[in-house]
């Protein structure tokens, strides 16, 4: 397997040649013709016929097209058209040019130059070890350090001088060492020859690297690939450019890979087939004694590395989806019981077994997921699927695949899809929660009773009285919530740490947790006692969990302390702002009758009275989990005597 | 099954056509590049490099830069296929 040859694009059409040239005389080729002519393993010929129908398009398409600007040490005029015809593969439009070879520094700083009036949105910096002074000087660990030092600077003074001067995002490269050697082994070891010197380098640059600045890692391609193809020193003394043919291709994709991820454009979610992609065999026909996982053989073992791989994905953000023509109940028995399995049930996101059309189905994962059709990837090993799937589908990415298992995972990864500028907290935890709201979102699609539908979703509530761990949240919800908030009441930290002390309040954060995941801190309620009286002087609740009955579960909770206290009446005011219309009938649903109305500049204030002895609790599908609540208000969390809770 | 002078020249021509943006052209062993709009030492280079790929040969540095019309061309495709 061959990367050079990016195996992972279906083989060109014969008709390639053709389609392009009509395209060119119709004069008027959209994204999508672009897309799916981009889409094959094009060589340096192909490339640059279809750079000239993109370079037409970008004319007529004008704000959708970025432009790139290449300025190098070498000739750039292959990369230029390459990556041109690139771009579209990857669901962008570049408009390439490149500054005259050598000039390049001159190109960056003065702001005259032909690169500062041309505007473009990304610059490359397209530099080889030749670009700087990098002359060995083996053994001299000064010089050598010297000399990095010098270069980097260098580099980074353009880079950064092109960001503040024109305004645009900038790429860098690392260096890649040519494929020889001064003493061989030793090489890496003694300062100052070139393999220590670009070696130092490159770690450098990974150090210094600051936001606003693009990495293509051209060091880490040519390593996949083979230092010793990725160069051609006969080319270079030709004419200076500065890399064999035979790698432009790939690394003209691996520039749009890193474009398209910086704007965002990366894939989500990755689809996976089942028979004979996850496993050998068809669960259908071979059931689980006779699919072929595991230990016990290449292609078992090959198989595990895909989901190996899926998950190890799953890890770093992408979320995970099943499309397969399989009886469901079938296909997830495979993924619930077999020993072997890495892939559970609950790693994916959208699982979608059935008998219908793969490209239909991807349809409806996409929107299962609230993500783009252009999100998904299709892992499938059945080529006329993945033919189905590319005609219907031309934005889903389907990488071609081999007729065994061994090489899927690395194809895969070898594609790019999932290309990524940064790693955050975020991504991490991005697959589970694209998990619960599909989940969520699938639940309420499907119940077609609402009191079914709540049921199921198990919900537990635990209510607990202010505490220094809630505080925090207490606050932010206090400050931050306004639509489902009835009087609007804001507090700092210092008003809600008191409150958590006050004998005479009775106060609730209310957290909740479902079938699908844990909502958080959702709602919180402050009353203060005064005589017979409750006045619930803030009650406020997340949007997020609307129409769940947390409402009548805090109720029930609030009037069972009232109780308790020997307080007879509930009271609480409904302040209308600009944005809290939603609960202005929020006390007479759950029972209150109102005491007063009162006009005021936003509206008609309304106070609601509830008696308490007359109170039944209300009904709701909630699980109240009580016992933060036993604790009382100045315990946090710590059990604190009874005689506590009932201060008079 | 060796490929005839007449098929080189035909797969030389379609291919000196894309490389120059040019449809029409028509290419004898007498033409030489200086007679041809565009091509410059850039674009041979370019021509060259997509002749390799094309006929799955590698030329050598040398034969790149000493040819000197589209026949002593055809000639050494012939003796490299």
């Amino acid at each position: 397997m061959d990367l050079l040859e990016l195996p992972w694009l279906p083989e060109v059409p014969a008709s390639f040649r053709e389609d392009v040239r009509s395209l060119r005389r119709a004069g008027a080729a959209s994204m999508v013709d672009l897309r799916r002519l981009a889409t094959h393993r094009l060589d340096l010929t192909q490339l640059s016929l279809l750079a000239r129908v993109c370079a037409q398009a970008s004319g007529a398409l004008g704000e959708r097209s970025l432009r790139l600007r290449i300025l190098s040490n070498g000739t750039q005029d292959l990369v230029v058209s390459a990556v041109a015809a690139t771009a579209p593969r990857h669901g962008l439009l570049l408009d390439v040019s490149a500054g005259l070879f050598g000039n390049w520094m001159h190109e960056a700083l003065d702001p005259g130059s032909e690169t500062a009036r041309a505007r473009p949105q990304y610059v490359l910096l397209a530099l080889d070890w030749r670009a700087f002074d990098l002359a060995p000087c083996p053994g001299d660990t000064s010089l050598a350090e010297q000399r990095v030092g010098a270069a980097l600077d260098q580099l980074l003074a353009t880079a950064n001088g092109l960001i503040r001067h024109a305004g645009c995002q900038v790429m860098v490269q690392s260096l890649v060492e040519p494929a020889s050697q001064m003493f061989g082994s030793l090489d890496a070891q003694v300062p100052g020859t070139l393999r220590w010197l670009v070696q130092r380098f490159n770690r450098g640059l990974c150090e210094r690297l600051s936001s606003g600045l693009l990495l293509l890692d051209t060091a880490a391609i040519a390593a996949q690939v083979g230092a010793s193809r990725w160069h051609d020193p006969g080319l270079w003394h030709l004419g200076k450019f500065p890399m064999s043919t035979r790698a432009v291709p790939l690394y003209a994709d691996h520039l749009c890979r890193v474009v398209m991820a910086s704007r965002g454009l990366a894939r989500k979610c990755l689809v996976l087939d089942l028979d004979n992609t996850l496993w050998g065999g068809v669960i259908g026909d071979d059931g689980l004694a006779g699919i072929v996982l595991g230990q016990g053989s290449a292609a078992g073992e090959a198989f595990m590395a895909v989901q190996a791989c899926a998950l190890s994905l799953r890890e770093r953000g992408v979320v995970l989806a099943v499309c397969s023509k399989n009886n469901e109940a079938i296909a997830r028995q495979a993924l619930r019981e077999h020993p072997d399995m890495l892939l559970r049930e609950h790693h994916v996101a959208a699982f979608f077994a059935n008998w219908q059309d793969k490209a239909s189905n991807l349809r409806a994962i996409a929107q299962s997921l609230d993500i783009g059709v252009d999100a998904l990837v299709l892992l499938d090993d059945n080529p006329t699927e993945r033919h189905q799937v590319r005609h219907e589908l031309p934005d889903v990415g389907v990488p071609e695949l081999p007729d065994s298992p061994e090489h899927y995972a690395t194809l895969l990864l070898a594609a790019g899809y999932f290309e990524s500028v940064q790693f955050t907290a975020d991504d991490r935890s991005r697959a589970e929660q694209y998990q619960n709201n599909a989940a969520r979102k699938a639940e309420s699609g499907a119940a077609s009773d609402i009191d079914g539908h709540l049921a199921s979703l198990q919900m537990v509530a635990t209510l607990s009285a202010f505490d220094a761990v809630g505080r925090a949240r207490i606050t932010q919800l206090i400050n931050k919530t306004n639509q489902f908030n009835l009087t609007t009441r804001r507090r700092g930290e210092p008003e809600v740490a008191g409150l958590e002390r006050d004998a005479s309040a009775i106060s609730l954060q209310v957290r909740l947790t479902d079938r699908f995941g844990d909502n958080g801190m959702i709602s919180v309620v402050i009353g203060k006692v005064d005589g017979d009286d409750l006045l619930i002087d803030t009650w406020l609740m997340s949007c997020r969990v609307l129409n769940r009955g947390v409402e009548r579960a805090v109720l029930n909770e609030l009037l069972f302390r009232a109780a308790a206290r020997g307080v007879r009446r509930v009271l609480g005011w409904y302040l209308p702002t600009a944005k809290n219309a939603l609960v202005c009938e929020h006390y007479a649903g759950l029972g209150f009758s109102c005491a007063e109305r009162l006009a005021t500049a936003d509206g008609e204030a309304t106070l609601w009275a509830l008696d308490v002895a007359t109170f039944q609790a209300l009904a709701c599908h909630l699980q109240v989990d009580q016992t933060a609540l036993e604790a009382g208000p100045q315990a946090g969390g710590l059990m604190a005597p009874a005689s506590a809770l009932d201060a008079a | 099954m060796s490929i005839t002078r007449v098929e080189i020249l035909a797969k030389v021509t379609e291919i000196v056509q894309d490389q120059l943006d040019l449809d029409a052209l028509e290419l004898t062993a007498d033409s030489i590049a200086a007679d041809v709009e565009g091509w410059d030492s850039l674009a041979h280079v370019r021509i060259m490099i997509a002749l390799e790929q094309a006929f799955g040969v590698r030329f050598t540095t040398n034969q790149i830069t000493s040819t000197e019309n589209v026949g002593q061309l055809l000639d050494m495709l012939q003796s490299l296929v």
